[in-house]
């Protein structure tokens, strides 16, 4: 469905950005929408609109504004960063399905709309997930591809006996149905923006209070009784389906692009608890990794400077 | 046949009532295969059922919703059956195809709720098969007949996606498995059709599982005296 009438107007862009700051961020220059099929995106672009375009694709339950401290240094380099809010998340609008399949078309849309046949494409957690499945897909138009804690390891998941994984699924199943069932008339709670910073910290544990409350005001809305997030009420954290991590991990080796692969070696709540050794064993010649002491899963937010160089070293 | 309109989130669904029982109440839900609708009246194959019959049009199906962008997965059709079996009640679920996929989710999803569920051939039955293959980011486009202002089903996302949408055996045998360990009864999926792809081989060799004539599948669960699931 298309943008609704009463959506909330769009998080601000530089020029309207007013007193919302945090140190190195920097909102970007242009707000612009696609539609992608009848689901309209809110598309983001830092730097030059002449400069050559790269893609940034954001993990699951962010929204392109978590790249306000890396994007700025990509683009300051030369790049015109064009990012977007996946569908249900920021100011996209809330559509009635999400599939990886469906996510993977909308990136393919936002692509298209850069005028490049042919990008580099960087993304985080689950948006460096669907770009490698993007350069798999469609190598021709991916120059260039990295992947910030962005690969599943499938030694990383729990094995459990089978009679608790039983119980265990019985409770997921039953759950979510429920969840469905009452999913049409749910809204997000409201609060005050220390408060949306609060809730934020369940998947941002590693992240400053000072930059949770940078994000309210850009990935939530204000109506008369407080701040509300943005993203659809309809999504749910967790799920099941047959996808499992490996699969992600084996398209991999098939690349013949230039690949980074960064992974931050601290245990994060948002983290896949990747192994090194898995994303060794999967490199594609020429590829290069890069594993990080001291950094968890949302590595662009904790270290944008060192993230932006190896970016710019990879594409520049 | 007279159509119920139920909200699933943000999408309509067209659940078909078929016909009034005939002395029993025990009521069956038809679920139609991939690209098919509700039939207009009970088939000639079902008629034995003494119940009443209902019929569901999956979303981007028949007389249900077409979203916009697709984003199908059998898991949200299970929830549409969900979302059926909440306005019917307890029911036995009979499938074709792809419909025959999603009673199997539903029979162990909603065990409490599914007196038997029965797998028979049909389009849409072996979906992208076991396991992933080249990644494709396809994009459907629509026929001239089919460019207006109504979308038209069934909707060609739905086509493409739960076409090729991967059906792991080892998934498949989870649900027989929550089917058997909380439904309360001795065999909560019949297979009764002929065409076996990986996940439905896989599911049939379980505990469980009966393979059967469509006839004599009818029969056993149309006698089940539901007792209470175990509470979980």
């Amino acid at each position: 469905m298309l943008q609704p009438a009463d959506a909330p107007p769009p998080a601000p862009t530089r020029a309207n950005a007013g007193d919302l700051a945090y140190p190195g961020a920097r909102r970007p220059d242009r707000f612009r929408r696609v539609d992608a099929a009848g689901v309209s995106l809110a598309v983001w672009e830092w730097g030059d609109a002449d400069a050559p375009p790269v893609l940034f694709a954001h993990g699951g339950f962010d929204f392109a504004g978590t790249y306000d401290t890396l994007a700025p240094l990509v683009a300051d380099a030369g790049f015109r960063v064009v990012s977007w809010d996946q569908r249900g998340h920021g100011d996209s609008s809330h559509a009635e399905l999400y599939s990886w399949e469906a996510d993977l078309r909308d990136a393919l849309a936002v692509l298209d709309s850069t005028g490049a046949r042919s990008l580099p494409v960087v993304g985080h957690s689950k948006g460096g997930a669907l770009m490698l499945q993007l350069a798999d897909a469609q190598p021709h138009r991916v120059s260039h591809l990295v992947n910030l804690d962005g690969l599943p390891s499938a030694r990383s998941w729990p094995d459990v006996p089978e009679h608790h994984r039983t119980r265990m699924l019985n409770g997921e199943l039953s759950g979510w149905l429920d969840h469905r069932r009452k999913a049409a008339t749910k809204v997000r709670r409201p609060g005050t923006i220390e408060e949306l910073a609060d809730r934020r910290r369940l998947m941002n544990a590693r992240l400053s209070q000072e930059w949770l409350r940078y994000l309210v005001p850009i990935g939530a809305f204000q109506r008369p009784d407080g701040w509300r997030w943005k993203i659809d009420p309809s999504m749910r954290m967790g799920g099941f389906g047959p996808w499992r991590p490996e699969w992600s991990m084996a398209r991999l080796p098939s690349l013949g692009m230039p690949v980074l692969c960064v992974l931050g070696l601290e245990p994060d709540s948002m983290g896949w608890g990747t192994l090194q050794e898995d994303i060794e064993a999967n490199l594609p010649a020429g590829a290069r990794f890069v594993p990080l002491e001291g950094i968890g899963h949302f590595v662009h937010i904790e270290q944008p400077e060192v993230i932006a160089s190896l970016i710019l070293e990879t594409i520049g | 046949m007279t159509v119920v309109y139920l909200q699933h989130v943000n999408t309509k669904l067209a659940l078909h009532s078929l016909r009034d029982g005939r002395g029993s109440d025990r009521a069956l839900l038809f679920l139609h295969g991939l690209g098919e609708r509700t039939p207009a009246s009970v088939p000639a194959y079902l008629d034995a059922w003494a119940g009443p019959v209902w019929g569901l049009d999956f979303t981007g199906h028949g007389a249900s919703a077409v979203p916009a962008g697709g984003g199908y997965t059998a898991e949200i059709l299970m929830a549409d059956v969900d979302h059926a079996l909440a306005h019917i009640g307890e029911a036995t679920v009979f499938g074709r195809g792809l419909g025959a996929y999603i009673a199997l989710l539903i029979a162990g999803g909603r065990p409490g709720l599914v007196t038997g569920a029965i797998l028979d051939d049909g389009p849409g039955l072996a979906g992208g098969g076991p396991s992933p293959t080249s990644p494709v980011a396809v994009r459907p486009v629509k026929a001239a007949a089919e460019q207006g202002a109504d979308p038209i089903t069934p909707d060609g996302y739905a086509l493409v996606e739960l076409g090729r949408d991967v059906r792991p055996a080892d998934y498949a045998t989870l649900y027989v498995r929550q089917a058997l360990q909380f439904s309360g009864l001795d065999g909560p999926i019949s297979v009764v059709g002929v065409v076996r792809p990986p996940w439905l081989t896989a599911v049939a060799e379980e505990t469980g599982v009966v393979s059967s004539t469509l006839p004599e599948a009818l029969a056993r669960y149309a006698q089940i005296e539901r007792v209470e699931p175990p509470q979980v």
